[in-house]
């Protein structure tokens, strides 16, 4: 049975590792390469890394970082963050990526997600969104939002979701803007909404605050994966102590790893 | 040796650097001369059916890789590379595969509720009839990584190597004297993985 994933992001900036890490022992925390090699020695399924530089250098310094990790883990990883053009996307997948992620760009450029899809294959290509619940005349929507929650869109979540789909993307990464950095937990309906809405997986993201929320958005969020990234960053819960509690309420995970890793 | 064949379907390093890892030289090729020389070939690759299969026409590919398989020299094929091995694809219309296998690949038809790509870890159930020895050492405890919309469905049930559920059965690797190929990634699959192509190693 296919094994619900647990995904760790890590916010890169100018090819380091920011917003913390607890990896005290390794010898360069920031670095992504080691953090990588530690988080898939803990039995993640998947990581992501999220490329917050904005600039141009920044994507050099990114291809070359995603081309570390690719020479170190033995596993696959997502990369997102300032994909504007097909030629970015194709060369961080050159570069090693699994897959890509798109954001704001679906947005603004949504034939960008068929290019991409078309060259490198639906399975390559996932999409983000971030939608934000807010009131549009005395009704609430789940307002899809840019530009890291900033600029809204006029979009709403679930049809915007049922469009990426029709676009060609494999994936949906839904990361829930009311939660995201609450630790709270997941925004449960929106997230079993989107979910009910596509046929392609959808990652659950933002306001993971311990192991039980990770569970709680695949049971009632019907979620395909849970993404978290401060919770492990800063060792509220591991890896191991998140599937030991999906194996206790029933939901289908690939075990810790118990013979060392690759 | 083995030689990777490159037909432009993306990045080729996860495979070689799993086989550096095992203490093997893997050669990355395109070229058609050196794949009709080689003792093991590796056919890798991501991607659409109709693309692989016009990209491998297009380097000269397909004559040679059919002459290996004929000749059941050693081969290993990764996802796409299992895909190709049929006689149709039907991704995006009708496209002729080599051939070698009786079959077509279609799309994986699941429940409503059931994603597509079926993407994630999985177990294989290895059959215990199969001649390859690529199931020595591997156990039905071991979880592969998956990323794919489409499944091969050979005519003769005898090639089947190795059966995944995912709301029902698919055939997850094939075996037929030397050749053996996964739908899975034993390149990103970590420990798992690395069983899967040493236990291929031994065999070529």
């Amino acid at each position: 049975m296919l094994a619900k994933r647990i995904i760790p992001c890590l916010d890169v900036e100018k090819g380091r590792v920011v917003k913390g890490t607890r990896f005290l022992e390794l010898v360069d925390a920031g670095d992504p390469v080691a953090v990588a090699a530690r988080y898939e020695a803990e039995g993640a399924d998947e990581l992501v890394f999220l490329d917050i530089t904005a600039s141009h250098e920044g994507r050099a310094i990114m291809l070359d970082m995603v081309r570390r990790v690719a020479e170190t883990i033995f596993m696959p990883f997502t990369v997102g963050g300032g994909i504007r053009t097909l030629d970015d996307a194709v060369q961080l997948i050159h570069a090693g990526a699994e897959k890509v992620s798109i954001n704001s760009a679906a947005v603004r450029t949504p034939e960008l997600v068929t290019a991409v899809a078309d060259r490198l294959g639906s399975c390559a290509t996932v999409v983000n969104i971030d939608p934000k619940r807010v009131v549009r005349e005395g009704r609430e929507v789940w307002e899809v939002f840019v530009n890291g929650g900033r600029v809204p869109t006029g979009l709403e979540a679930v049809p915007w979701a049922q469009e990426v789909e029709r676009l060609g993307a494999g994936e949906i990464v839904l990361t829930c803007m009311d939660r995201d950095g609450t630790r709270d937990g997941y925004d449960l309906e929106i997230t079993a909404a989107v979910s009910k809405a596509v046929g392609i997986p959808v990652v659950a993201s933002g306001g993971a605050g311990c192991a039980g929320h990770l569970a709680d958005a695949i049971e009632f969020g019907k979620a395909d994966a849970a993404l978290a990234a401060g919770i492990f960053h800063f060792g509220e819960c591991t890896i191991r102590e998140v599937k030991e509690l999906f194996q206790a309420r029933g939901i289908a995970v690939r075990p810790a790893l118990h013979h060392g890793h690759a | 040796m083995v030689t990777i064949v490159d037909y432009g379907s993306g990045n080729l390093r996860s495979v070689q650097k799993s086989f550096e890892r095992l203490g093997h030289a893997a050669l990355i090729t395109s070229d058609p001369d050196r794949v009709a020389a080689a003792h093991a070939v590796v056919l890798p690759g991501v991607g659409a059916f109709g693309d692989a299969v016009r990209a491998l026409h297009d380097r000269g590919l397909v004559a040679p890789l059919r002459s290996h398989l004929l000749a059941d020299r050693p081969f290993l094929g990764i996802c796409m590379g299992l895909q190709l091995l049929f006689e149709t694809g039907w991704e995006g219309g009708r496209h002729e595969g080599l051939g070698v296998l009786g079959g077509d690949v279609v799309r994986l038809d699941v429940p409503v509720g059931n994603k597509v790509p079926h993407m994630g870890w999985n177990t294989v159930s290895w059959r215990s009839a199969i001649h390859s020895k690529a199931q020595a050492g591997l156990s039905g405890d071991d979880w592969f990584y998956f990323v794919h919309s489409y499944v091969a469905r050979p005519t003769d049930e005898s090639v089947i190597a190795a059966v995944t559920d995912y709301a029902g059965p698919f055939c997850s690797a094939v075996s037929r004297g030397r050749l053996f190929a996964t739908q899975f990634h034993p390149e990103k699959s970590q420990a798992a993985g690395l069983r899967l192509l040493q236990t291929f190693l031994e065999s070529v």
